[in-house]
C-alpha cells in the first residue's frame, strides 16, 4: 500500500502525536446520519423511477413519506432522554439536524399530497383540510414545524434569546402528538403501526416529564438547605 | 524501497501529518459509510413496516405462474371443466375502457385474512388451497344444496365482463372478470317468498388464511345484498380474471362482484350463501358502521367521514377522476334506490 510503512524509528524522541482534528471527536457523526437520512427519498426516488413502488406508486410514497417525517420527529425528541437516561451526549449534536430532516420529509408528504395525489386542486385540499379531522390534524402538525425550521439556526436562538426560543420549540411536542394522532386517523383497522409510534413518544415524554420534576424536587430540597445527594448527570 | 528496488528519496516521504491524518480521514470515511448504512438501512426497515426479512417492496407480484390453472383432474369423459375456459363469451355488459395490468389486478389487493398491506396477499395467498372447494347454498329456499365449485362450472356458461371497480379508498381498476350471474345460481335454489336477503360468508380457516389468527376483523368476513340487488343482471360470481382462473389473492375460487358497488362488497374466497329474511350484519359494517354503509353503492356526493369520494386515482393514472354516482352504472341500476335517501342508506 503506502509507500511508508514503518512509524518513526523507535530511536528517535517520542515524539507526541499531532493531535489534529481531535476537537470534534467523531466528526464521522453527522455526515453519517445525514446520508444515512437520505436512503428513504433515494429509495422512493429510484423504485419510483423504476416503476417499482407497487400499483399505486402515489399512496405508497405519500404514506411513506409521512412515516419517515414521524420517524424523524420522533428520534428528534429522543435525544434530550437518551442524554438523561444514558448520559450519552452524542446524540444532542444530531437534534437540529434531525428535526430539520423531519420537516424536509413532512414537506415532501405535504408536496406529494397536494401536488400528485391531490392535483393542486387548492378548493378539494381546502374541503379535505376543513371537513376532515384527519387531514386536519396533519396539516396543522407541519404548520407548527414551520417556524421551528425557520428558528432552527444558532442566530435564532441568539436573537430569540434562550429562553424564548427554547419555549417557543415546545411546540414539537404538539406538533408530534398530532403526527401520531394523524396516523391513528389514517389507518382503517390495525392500529398496531400508530401505536408503536405512539408508545415510543409516551415513553420519551414521559422521561422528560420525570426528569423535569427530579431537578423540580432536588431544587426544592436545596433551597431547605437540605443535603443534596449530586445528581448523577 | 520500493517495488524496483530503487530508494525512496526523502522528497518522497509523506509528512508523518499528512500520513496520520489521512489515515484518520479513511478512518473517517469508513464510519461515515457505515453510520450512513446503518442510519440507512435503519429507515428502510422502519418504512417497510419493521417487516423482518423476505423481499419486500416491489418484488415480483404478477400473477403466479403456478397460479391453480385448476383445469381440475375432473374424471375424464365427466363434462370436463377444461373445456369451460375455452369458450367464455363476450358480454354486451362490458366496458370499452383501457383495462388494468395483470400486476396490479393480481398484486394490489385488499384480502385481510392475508396480511393487512396491499402487496401482502400476493406474497401470502400460496397458503390457500382452492381445490376441492365446495358451496354451501341454503337459508330461506326451496332447493337448499351443498355443491362442488367445478360442478357450478359445468352448469352455467362463463362469460368475460370487463368492469370498472371502486374501492372505497378512492383508487379504481378495470377489470376483466370471467364469471356468471349470481342471479343464474340463486334460481337453482329456488328461493322462497321470504327471502330478502342474500349473505355471503368466506372460508374460515387461519391455516390456510393466517390473517385469520389475528382478529383484526369479525372472522369470517360476511357480506350482504338485497335480494333484488343479488338478482341484477350486473351481479356476478367471479371464478376468473385475464381468461384464467383467479389468483388465490384475488379470491379464489369464487368471488362476488357487485361493480356498482364499492370494492369490499366483492366478498372473496366464498364458501357459504344463505337467503335470510333479515338483513344480514356484514363485516366491515360491523367493524365501522359510520364508514362502511351495508349498501356501499359508489356515491361522490357521499364522503367517507375521513376523505373525499368525489374523485378517484384510476391504478396506473397519475391525475384523479370524478367518481361516477353507482360508479356509472346508474342507467342500470338506480332505479333500485328509487325513494331512498342514499345519504342516510350509504
Amino acid at each position: 500500500m503506502g509507500e511508508i510503512t514503518q512509524a518513526p524509528s523507535a530511536g528517535a524522541p517520542a515524539i507526541p502525536r499531532p493531535r489534529v482534528h481531535r476537537s470534534p471527536p467523531t466528526p464521522w457523526l453527522k455526515p453519517g446520519v445525514f446520508a444515512g437520512a437520505l436512503a428513504p427519498l433515494a429509495y422512493l426516488l429510484v423504485q419510483g423511477a423504476r416503476g417499482r413502488l407497487g400499483a399505486n406508486p402515489i399512496a405508497e410514497a405519500l404514506n411513506n413519506l409521512g412515516l419517515v417525517a414521524l420517524i424523524f420527529l420522533i428520534a428528534s425528541l429522543a435525544c434530550t432522554p437518551l442524554k438523561t437516561l444514558f448520559g450519552w451526549g452524542w446524540p444532542i449534536r444530531l437534534r437540529r439536524m434531525l428535526g430539520l430532516f423531519a420537516f424536509f420529509y413532512a414537506a415532501l408528504h405535504l408536496t406529494t399530497y397536494s401536488g400528485l395525489d391531490q392535483g393542486l386542486d387548492f378548493r378539494a385540499i381546502w374541503r379535505d383540510v376543513t371537513k376532515r379531522p384527519f387531514i386536519f390534524v396533519g396539516a396543522a402538525a407541519f404548520l407548527l414545524m414551520v417556524p421551528l425550521a425557520l428558528t432552527s439556526t444558532a442566530a435564532s436562538v441568539k436573537r430569540l434569546g434562550n429562553v424564548a426560543w427554547k419555549r417557543l420549540h415546545r411546540l414539537v411536542y404538539l406538533s408530534a402528538a398530532l403526527g401520531v394522532i394523524h396516523f391513528f386517523l389514517r389507518v382503517k383497522k390495525d392500529v398496531r403501526g400508530p401505536a408503536i409510534y405512539g408508545i415510543v413518544l409516551g415513553v420519551l415524554l414521559l422521561v422528560r416529564a420525570l426528569a423535569f420534576l427530579r431537578k423540580k424536587m432536588i431544587l426544592r430540597r436545596m433551597h431547605a438547605g437540605a443535603p443534596v445527594a449530586s445528581p448523577a448527570e | 524501497m520500493d517495488s524496483t528496488g530503487k530508494p525512496i528519496r526523502v522528497s518522497e516521504i509523506t509528512p508523518e501529518g499528512t500520513y496520520l491524518r489521512r489515515r484518520e480521514f479513511l478512518k473517517n470515511s469508513l464510519l461515515v459509510a457505515a453510520t450512513g448504512t446503518g442510519v440507512g438501512a435503519s429507515l428502510l426497515w422502519l418504512m417497510k413496516g419493521g417487516r423482518m426479512g423476505g423481499a419486500a417492496g416491489g418484488s415480483a407480484v404478477g400473477i403466479p405462474a403456478a397460479v391453480p390453472v385448476s383445469s381440475p383432474e375432473g374424471p375424464a369423459g365427466d363434462g370436463s371443466v377444461a373445456d369451460v375456459w375455452s369458450d367464455i363469451r363476450k358480454s354486451p355488459l362490458s366496458v370499452t375502457e383501457a383495462q388494468t395490468p395483470p400486476d396490479s389486478v393480481s398484486g394490489y389487493n385488499n384480502f385481510y385474512e392475508f396480511g393487512l398491506d396491499k402487496s401482502d396477499p400476493a406474497r401470502n395467498a400460496g397458503t390457500l388451497r382452492p381445490r376441492p372447494w365446495t358451496v354451501v347454498i341454503e337459508g330461506e329456499c326451496h332447493n337448499p344444496m351443498t355443491v362442488d365449485i367445478d360442478r357450478i362450472l359445468r352448469w352455467v356458461p362463463l362469460e368475460e365482463r370487463v368492469y370498472r371497480m371502486r374501492c372505497v379508498e378512492a383508487w379504481s381498476m378495470v377489470i376483466p372478470w370471467v364469471g356468471f350471474s349470481l342471479a343464474e345460481l340463486l334460481k337453482r335454489v329456488e328461493p322462497k317468498i321470504s327471502a330478502k336477503y342474500v349473505a355471503f360468508t368466506t372460508l374460515l380457516d387461519p391455516q390456510q388464511m393466517p390473517g385469520q389468527q389475528r382478529s383484526v376483523l369479525d372472522w369470517p368476513y360476511v357480506e350482504g345484498l338485497r335480494l333484488d340487488e343479488a338478482l341484477h343482471p350486473l351481479a356476478i360470481l367471479a371464478v376468473g380474471l385475464y381468461g384464467k382462473p383467479l389468483p388465490n389473492q384475488n379470491g379464489a375460487p369464487l368471488r362476488l362482484v357487485v361493480p356498482w358497488k364499492y370494492g369490499f362488497k366483492g366478498i372473496k374466497s366464498i364458501v357459504k350463501i344463505r337467503l335470510t329474511e333479515e338483513k344480514p350484519q356484514t363485516t366491515w359494517n360491523e367493524a365501522a358502521s359510520n364508514e362502511y354503509g351495508f349498501y356501499a353503492n359508489v356515491n361522490p356526493a357521499v364522503d367517507h367521514p375521513r376523505w373525499s369520494q368525489a374523485t378517484e386515482r384510476r391504478i396506473g393514472d397519475i391525475r384523479r377522476r370524478p367518481t361516477l354516482p353507482f360508479n356509472g352504472y346508474a342507467d342500470q341500476v338506480a332505479h333500485l334506490y328509487s325513494g331512498m335517501d342514499l345519504a342516510a342508506n350509504f
